[in-house]
């Protein structure tokens, strides 16, 4: 062994390839998930990690493959430290790879820190409850699953539905009122299309948010196993800006269906035994590393706001991915492909969709003191409605009782009206909820079980126009 | 001291381990990594990390402790936020606001002074479980400071006044041997604490949730689980448990959940009241929190960390309900320590011991004769969440829970989806204990059982009609049919449904519950005999007694009663009026 080898602490002896994996006689001194670099004989070189070790071998995982790894003339040689991402706050504005290298045709980020891309765990003591209203500007969010400042909510879509113009819909409308904060957005692009990859860039640039935002950009046609890197490297980035920076930062992570499969293919490599359809049993705790980044630390300015997509493979939202997901996000906005049909935008499925954080974000002094009852109210005329078509459409609408009709009618205004919306239309949270007291005119009054007296005195139409005349006339 | 031979994620072995014995605790490599040995080979520790092994490497050394998983037990337990390996997480967050690995911290103060009084005299004989003195640990719980399992003799020395946790308190003298007591026991996680004879409970544990207290009633001791998918509100009726349930002390164990989940319950908890005292809840729970990216390993420690506790407090003589949410992430740490060890897989990767590792922690649940003097008795009662994959009850994790519980709380995504709160499904769901609260129901009403009946059954009539209802339409039943759909819809929206968010109704005691179930059963027959004198359903449902009803819930606790009576007056009145009309 020569002096330079033992420093360099590298080995030659690579026993066996296979997929993403390379069995390497052990190396001394490497450390457990340590990044190496693979150097293949023709002399290119690729990076991998250690993730699994021992006296008898050190298994290598090698980023990008290990097609061309030839078991004679490669060696693998360490660097010493765990993936790390360079930060300052030029990184905005900044375009990267899924291995945190510029592509951009910038130069390299000067660091002012390197982070580690897994970060720590926040200690849950040291959190504050996410209470911040972020008005989206779209009614089905605002109004009915209402997303607030550190919470994880994803936007649970299907192929060809409009989840990327909802994305850039929010991130383009997307405001906590009365407040002027210094805010960033962090995008990931996760083994998508360039075509969406570039839809995303072309949007924040027309919104004038190019400045503001750090993207990391892996292709379909870039490297699988980056796919695991990438939205780790953009939570390091956002963990960078929220709490080292002070900025509000919301995170966009699209595909994260794209993420799961890189997460299975790497899993089957190293037969591992699988859980439910082939994904790993570790999902559910692997994804949780990743989303429960968002959040507030008591003490620090910033906040980590985390909207990821996936598409539910076959619409089917018991499928792994959104199951697994949907247990540790915050809610879930899931889009329709039934409304989608009628030619409704957004085509957000009310009834699946969830936001649990709602209820600390609205009410008096965020939104409007109506907001709790008139979105409970809401839910409930539009799901006896729903339930009153589904009958209708075998015993026909006029076999129905007066009421039952003025349901069934009813659930027809609120996708028309409330649900639906223009791509580029932005609703305050007020206009919001005077949609649904229109909606709440053609029910019977005494049906408004969820509303407060006091509240259907003050908002419902025929007693605000009342009240507007005796203010007057006083 | 070994060293480190193979890291793979959680899973370490150390070679040169010979002496070590299995569940040892052990710190790995130069931070002392926490782990435990799961297993042994030869001179190899098989060890499980309860911490992260990032950057570990082979050849680091592995010191043992000589100890096993411990719980440390004294005053300070209650109001504590702990990982799940019980170190403090208020303690940690002094250093810093992320979590580091290998930071040693104390579970319990080491300087702070508490007032020991004792209740035992120089030359009294005490044995295990005696209480010799008592501390006041909060405003809500005194602490009982107890002989610990195993010791006993003559009181040569008692103390009084203020000491520390490591200050001896007692001297006991047996067989010629002395024995110094303080107020700190370890106690092994894994091993149930002593007691002196198991009781049938009969005690309805009153959580203030109606579908509970009056339909499927849980009991001081039981054990319930509370399966449903993701968003079916099973972290919800947890807390709304370890807020409302009418026990001394309770335990909130997350255990791979959410960490903003956990800051809002820390917050809440500071902040509310406890309905039968009026003092903070704070003084009566005790959080362990170990979130879904701290380590897997440590999930479990922390279901067993929890268990311990609460039959510490149990054993002083206190009714204790632990929650655990969520069995299945316990579960799942499991399934991926076994998977690296390569043991054979059960179903769905699962090993083969996950149901007898499930029933050895619900099998801790119960209400127990305490050990020692004074006679008296103490409970825990367990009550878990369960995360189905894809709401699939028919998985391993739910079957096998299934097995051991008591009484079932089934949450329905098909009502969380239209925000019928609690989901939890009246058709699927039983409780056991529903005979043995019998006695106990009868004090609040002698009533009940038949109230109870009726509603049940009206529900499940409602359940059949609706099969029919969907083919022919509701305009085409009879008037008797449809009269029965609205009342049952007036049990699941005006009784069943109670929001966790409402100011008033998020806590219903039984009494309350008991007169809103009775006047709606009331309405039911006034209004049959309206139909019996003519009179249309369509008509009955716009009679304001109706919409009465369904404010019942907006009604405060002070006035229920009086309210209630008056309402059931006006529905006499108007039963009157309508049979002079005709
Ligand atoms: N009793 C209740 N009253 C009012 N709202 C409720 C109630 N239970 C649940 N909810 C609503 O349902 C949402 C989801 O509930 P919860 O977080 O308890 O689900 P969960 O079953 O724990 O889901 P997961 O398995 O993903 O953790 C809550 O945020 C709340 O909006
Ligand atoms: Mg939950």
């Amino acid at each position: 062994m020569t002096f330079s080898s033992l420093f360099m602490k590298e080995s030659r002896a690579i026993t066996r390839a296979k997929g993403a994996l390379l069995m390497v006689e052990s190396i001394p001194g490497v450390k457990f998930g340590e990044i190496v670099d693979v150097w293949l004989s023709d002399g290119e070189v690729k990076r991998g990690q250690a993730i699994d070790i021992s006296r008898e071998a050190t298994i290598v995982q090698v980023f990008g493959g290990v097609s061309e790894v030839d078991l004679v003339g490669s060696k693998v040689r360490c660097k010493g430290q765990t993936l790390k991402l360079p930060v300052s706050i030029d990184i905005l504005g900044r375009v990267f790879n899924g291995m945190g290298d510029p592509i951009d045709g910038g130069s390299p980020v000067v660091a002012e820190d390197y982070l580690d891309i897994n970060g720590e765990p926040i200690n849950p003591v040291s959190r504050v409850p996410p209470a911040e209203f972020i008005e989206t500007g779209i009614s089905a969010i605002d109004g009915l699953n209402a997303l607030v400042r550190g919470q994880k909510l994803p936007i649970f879509s299907g192929s060809g539905l409009p989840h990327n113009r909802i994305a850039a819909q929010i991130i383009r409308q997307a405001t906590v009122r009365s407040k002027e904060e210094k805010f960033a957005i962090v995008f990931a692009a996760i083994g998508v299309s360039y075509d969406h990859a570039a839809f995303f860039m072309s949007s924040l640039e027309q919104t004038g948010a190019r400045e503001r935002t750090v993207a990391f950009i892996n292709t379909a046609s870039d490297p699988v196993i980056e796919r695991i890197s990438t939205p780790r490297l953009a939570l390091t980035a956002g963990e960078y800006l929220a709490w080292k920076q002070g900025m509000h930062v919301l995170v966009i992570l699209t595909d994260m269906t794209n993420y799961c499969e890189a997460l299975r293919e790497l899993s089957a490599m190293r037969d591992e035994i699988p859980s439910r359809r082939g994904y790993p049993g570790y999902m559910y705790t692997d994804l949780a590393t990743i989303y429960e980044r968002a959040g507030r630390i008591s003490g620090k300015e910033g906040s980590v706001t985390i909207v990821p997509i996936l598409t539910m493979p076959d619409d089917d939202i018991t499928h792994p991915i959104p199951d697994l997901t949907g247990y540790i996000t915050e809610g879930q906005i899931v889009l329709s492909r039934d409304l989608e049909r009628k030619g409704i935008y957004p085509p957000i499925d009310v009834f699946l969709s969830l936001s649990r954080m709602m209820k600390e974000g609205i009410g008096p002094g965020q939104t409007r003191e109506d907001h709790n009852n008139v979105f409970m109210q809401l839910y409930a005329a539009y799901a006896e409605g729903c339930d009153l078509r589904e009958m209708s459409t075998i015993i026909g609408a006029e076999a129905l009782g007066e009421r039952d009709r003025i349901y069934l009618m009813n659930a027809d205004s609120f996708e028309r009206e409330f649900i639906s919306q223009g791509e580029f239309e932005k609703r305050e949270v007020e206009d919001t909820l005077d949609i649904g007291w229109r909606l709440f005119s053609a029910l019977p009054e005494e049906d408004l079980k969820l509303i407060s007296e006091e509240l259907i005195r003050k908002y419902l139409p025929k007693y605000r126009n009342l009240n507007a005349t005796t203010t007057s006339q006083s | 001291m070994g060293r480190i031979w193979r890291v793979s994620g959680p899973l370490v072995i150390a070679e040169d381990m010979r002496g070590s014995q299995v569940y040892e605790m052990v710190e790995i490599g130069d931070e002392g990594v926490i782990g435990e040995i799961v297993g042994l080979e030869e001179e190899r520790a098989i060890i499980q990390a309860h911490e992260d092994t990032l950057g570990l490497k082979v050849g680091e050394k592995v010191r043992g402790t000589g100890t096993i998983l411990t719980a440390e037990l004294g005053p300070g337990i209650v109001g504590s936020i702990y990982d799940g390996l019980q170190k403090s997480l208020t303690e940690l967050m002094k250093e810093s606001s992320f979590l580091k690995r290998g930071v040693k911290v104390f579970s319990l103060p080491r300087d702070k002074k508490w007032h020991f009084s004792p209740t035992v005299k120089v030359g009294e004989a005490v044995s295990e479980g005696h209480i010799i003195g008592t501390v006041p640990e909060t405003n809500l719980i005194e602490h009982r400071i107890m002989v610990p399992p195993g010791s006993e003799g003559v009181v040569k020395e008692i103390g009084e006044g203020d000491y520390t946790i490591e200050q001896p308190i007692a001297c006991l003298e047996h067989d010629g041997e002395i024995e110094e007591l303080t107020m700190m026991q370890k106690w092994p996680v894994r091993k149930p604490r002593p007691y002196e004879q198991r009781l049938d409970s009969s005690q309805l544990l009153i959580t203030g949730m109606r579908i509970m207290d009056y339909m499927f009633p849980l009991v001081l001791g039981g054990k319930a689980a509370i399966p449903g998918g993701f968003g079916t509100g099973k972290t919800v009726a947890l807390q709304q448990l370890a807020r409302w349930a009418q026990t001394q002390l309770n335990i909130y164990v997350g255990c791979g959940e959410r960490g903003n989940e956990m800051a809002d319950v820390l917050y809440s908890f500071r902040k509310l009241e406890d309905p039968a005292t009026g003092r903070l809840l704070q003084e009566k729970e005790v959080f362990i929190a170990n979130t879904s990216n701290m380590p897997v390993v440590a999930r479990e420690a922390g279901i067993f960390v929890g268990i311990t506790i609460a039959e510490y407090y149990r054993d002083m003589g206190y009714d204790v309900l632990l929650v655990a949410d969520s069995t299945s992430r316990w579960a799942e740490a499991m399934r991926e320590i076994s998977g690296r060890l390569e043991e054979m897989p059960g179903e769905e990767g699962f090993p083969a011991y996950l149901g007898s590792r499930l029933s050895s922690f619900y099998e801790r649940a119960g209400l127990v004769q305490c050990l020692g003097s004074p006679e008296r008795t103490g409970s825990v009662t367990v009550a878990g969440a369960v995360s189905p994959p894809g709401a699939d009850f028919s998985e391993p994790v739910t079957q096998n829970t299934l097995r051991i519980v008591e009484a079932l709380y089934s949450l329905d995504v098909s009502l969380a989806n239209r925000r019928h709160f609690p989901a939890i499904n009246w058709l699927t769901s039983y409780s056991l204990y529903a005979e043995a609260v019998k006695d106990w129901w009868s004090k609040v009403d002698p009533e009940w059982a038949d109230t109870r009946g009726i509603a049940l059954r009206l529900l499940q009539q409602e359940a059949n009609l609706e099969e029919i209802v969907r083919l022919v339409g509701p305009e085409a039943l009879p008037e008797g049919d449809k009269l029965l759909l609205l009342v049952a819809r007036m049990i699941r929206e005006d009784f069943l449904m109670q929001s966790a968010y409402h100011d008033i109704d998020t806590y219903s005691s039984p009494a309350r519950a008991h007169l809103m179930l009775k006047t709606i059963i009331v309405f039911y027959k006034l209004a049959q005999e309206m139909l019996d004198s003519g009179i249309n359903v369509a008509e009955i449902r716009s009679s304001p007694i109706m919409y009465k009803i369904s404010r019942m819930k907006d009604i405060p606790h002070d006035v229920f009663e009086q309210r209630i009576e008056e309402l059931r007056a006006e529905m006499e009145v108007s039963l009157v009026a309508h049979r002079g009309g005709v």
